[in-house]
């Protein structure tokens, strides 16, 4: 059989089944009823207990969310999304009463981390990794909370920085993400339910890696997640970020604002491992992904690296982006995305160069296989002012089979004759003297795949943390599982 | 070892072997020598069991087994081990890492642990050492920005370190200057023992001065048309392929 028959064969047996977090959890949740109002605001706004000004800052989103069209860039086919038919807030009841303790937490849902490989227990917990675990709309629990706090570093859930932190929150919240950027944006900021907090003081170099792990559970419930992470003068952060869903046949919103400052000499590090459910091989169900990711490089000499492994999902719609305001300031963005079956991605980044010799980096990996679709859309703007400022592109796609597609589309805007801008990309299909060489040496087909695609995305893989690169590079390959004979 | 019976391949309905027989026993050099176009290299692929090629006719024993039913890489577990005339570059790969794969994946075929990071280290530390290999080379992704010798030495350097019962030599000397030719040539004379059986596929007797066949066959259109010992070769080298054939 020739290869690319084989393959196409292959990638036909790849089903939903081999998602392995596709299982669900029985816990008995509040929800308000569907749909999307001034109402179901105020109910969540009540449930979480914030304060005014929250309350307020919500309502008037949701007014400019109302205004706005949707965003309509994008090389993607987006079905109509009906915001009246969605849950917009799900809590296990046991978390209504903020548990105390560990054993306070219903043990289904303890199990159900466990399950997924982060441990919440203390005995268990991963060693060098605090986690944050949002449960559908609330956070469950966060570990080494006290021994981050002696550093005066707060890693808590954004719902508990309203109330704990509120000078931060007011100042932060929104001012890299403005609530007007385009719909998606404002619908998180009128129903975010929960995502982590984090801030980094002065001078201090955050010791372990800080993570948060998201899990939808609820059916028919849309996940809106908000992060924002503030990294003070002179200090480190590393952030990463786990996503999973059960397998279910309707479709599923994830619309998140992520927002990063970087104040002088800081540096923050964020990485994403997404893996929701990205439907069945006929494209029934899964997570659309509609995510705003965006840093500010605020001070001179600051730093933004993103980094993201994007395997799962139906609809990816994501562009982690750099605003290179500082002097000297630098952004980066490692991006494997790999699409399979039936699932569309469309991503990239835009770096935003306004101060002088700021730099950038994009290093692209696209992968398709299957019927799916994989584009990468970037934006690198030099303005009038950024002196000397550099970017670096590189795009690279890789096609398995010949059914499914590989785009780049890169926008490449300057304003400063002293700016240097490059830009390589290269699409190649995966190569059967290739695999037939591999094979050769005893490899069997999947283990072929897996080592040539992993090599395809070495670049991006090793700026993972350490501790979850091996990981990745599993998930790289049971990604792909089948897809090339 | 190795029984090849009437064997009739074609690739895109156009016949390249029409009715080859050949036999190997263990502990046996064979030397398959022959003009462009005659089927030789096609030979060594549908051993190994690339796709494309349409067996029309014969049988392929291997070790008593049906060789034709086994995949590429059961084959490759099973001992059977091809030296790419064109070896593969494999960006982001490691050759290091790329060789422990190797290794680990036919343990697991036959049932083994899989080698460890420091026995490995040493075994690959040994192998190099014997073949007169640089280990910096190694370091280096597989085959990417390596010379057409080193991409050679790689070949048997793999190839020693797998010791397969039955190694193919697909015109390895191809495009090597003489002391790649060497190295290449060293490294099969000492891998050979009684075990192992080898098929020296190439186009010129130069490579044979270097590893001593057995047996020397000639093959045209696609059939072996004259055995014979090493005597031939020169013969060959002597009359030029329309003479003899």
């Amino acid at each position: 059989m020739a290869a690319t028959e084989q393959t196409i064969k292959q990638v036909n047996t790849l089903g939903s089944s081999d998602y392995k977090y596709g299982f669900s959890t029985e816990v008995d949740e509040i929800r308000p009823p569907k749909g999307l109002n001034e109402e179901i605001i105020k109910f969540i706004s009540a449930q979480k207990d914030e304060p005014e000004w929250m309350l307020e800052w919500r309502l008037n989103a949701f007014k400019v969310f109302n205004k706005l069209p949707k965003p309509q860039w994008a090389k993607l086919n987006i079905p109509e999304i009906d915001y009246q038919d969605c849950y917009y807030y799900s809590i296990p009841k046991s978390l209504k009463d903020k548990p105390k303790s560990l054993d306070e937490i219903d043990p289904e849902i303890l199990e159900t981390y466990e399950k997924l490989g982060i441990p919440l227990k203390e005995q268990k917990m991963l060693s060098g990794i605090a986690v944050d675990a949002v449960f559908d709309s609330v956070s469950v629990a966060t570990t080494y909370k006290k021994q981050l706090s002696d550093l005066g570093i707060v890693f808590c859930s954004i719902s508990d920085a309203v109330k704990t932190h509120p000078e931060l929150v007011k100042k932060y919240l929104g001012s890299v993400i403005p609530v007007s950027d385009h719909s998606f944006a404002a619908l998180n900021s009128a129903v975010f339910t929960d995502g982590s907090f984090i801030y980094i003081p002065e001078g201090v170099r955050c010791p372990v890696e800080l993570s948060t792990y998201f899990r939808i559970n609820a059916m028919n419930t849309g996940q809106f997640e908000r992060t924002l992470i503030i990294a003070d003068k002179d200090s480190y952060v590393s952030y990463l970020e786990g996503c999973t869903a059960p397998m279910r046949d309707e479709n599923q919103l994830h619309a998140a604002n992520v927002e990063l400052v970087a104040l002088d000499n800081a540096e923050i590090k964020y990485s994403t491992v997404q893996n929701w459910y990205p439907g069945d091989k006929e494209g029934k169900g899964g997570i659309y992904n509609f995510v705003t990711k965006r840093g500010a490089c605020r001070g001179k000499n600051s730093k933004i690296s993103w980094t993201q492994v994007e395997t799962g999902s139906a609809i990816t719609w994501k562009y982690p982006s750099c605003i290179l305001q500082g002097d000297n300031s630098k952004g980066e963005f490692y991006s494997v995305a790999i699409t399979n079956n039936m699932q569309q991605a469309d991503t990239g980044t835009k770096m935003i160069h306004i101060g002088k010799n700021t730099s950038s980096k994009i290093i692209s990996k696209g992968i398709s296989a299957g019927k799916a679709n994989n584009t990468y859309r970037g934006l690198v703007n030099i303005l009038s002012k950024a002196k000397n400022a550099r970017n670096f592109t590189q795009c690279d796609s890789l096609l398995i089979g010949n059914k499914c597609g590989a785009h780049t589309v890169p926008y490449i805007e300057s304003s400063n004759s002293d700016s240097m801008v490059e830009h390589e990309a290269t699409t190649s299909k995966i190569n059967e003297d290739q695999l037939f060489y591999c094979q050769q040496r005893g490899l069997n087909s999947e283990d072929a795949v897996g080592l040539i695609v992993n090599g395809f995305c070495k670049e991006v893989l090793q700026h993972l943390p350490m501790e979850f690169a091996v990981e990745a590079q599993k998930l790289v390959a049971i990604s792909l599982e089948g897809s090339v004979g | 070892m190795l029984e090849i019976k009437n064997l009739h391949v074609s690739i895109e309905e156009k016949k390249i072997i029409k009715g080859l027989d050949l036999s190997i026993n263990k502990g046996e050099v064979h030397a398959l020598m022959g003009p462009n176009g005659s089927g030789k290299s096609t030979l060594s692929y549908v051993l190994s069991g690339k796709d494309k090629y349409e067996i029309n006719d014969g049988t392929i024993d291997y070790n008593g087994k049906n060789l034709l039913e086994l995949d590429v890489d059961e084959r490759a577990n099973e001992g059977l081990f091809l030296a790419f005339q064109y070896p593969m570059e494999i960006p982001g790969v490691q050759t290091s890492f790329f060789l422990k794969t190797a290794i680990n994946s036919k343990r697991k075929y036959l049932g083994q642990s899989e080698m460890d990071a420091l026995e490995f280290a040493k075994l690959m530390k040994s192998k190099a050492e014997e073949l007169n290999i640089s280990t910096e080379m190694l370091k280096r992704d597989l085959n990417v920005n390596y010379s057409g010798g080193e991409k050679k030495k790689q070949e048997i350097l793999q190839m020693s370190m797998l010791s397969p019962k039955m190694a193919i030599l697909d015109e390895t000397d191809s495009g090597l200057d003489i002391d790649a030719l060497r190295i290449v040539s060293e490294g099969v004379n000492k891998l050979r023992n009684n075990d192992n059986s080898f098929l020296v596929i190439t186009h010129y007797q130069r490579l044979l001065n270097y590893i001593k066949p057995d047996f020397v066959h000639i093959i045209a259109d696609g059939k072996i048309v004259k055995s014979g010992d090493y005597s031939l070769a020169l013969e060959l080298e002597e009359k030029g392929y329309e003479e003899i054939s």
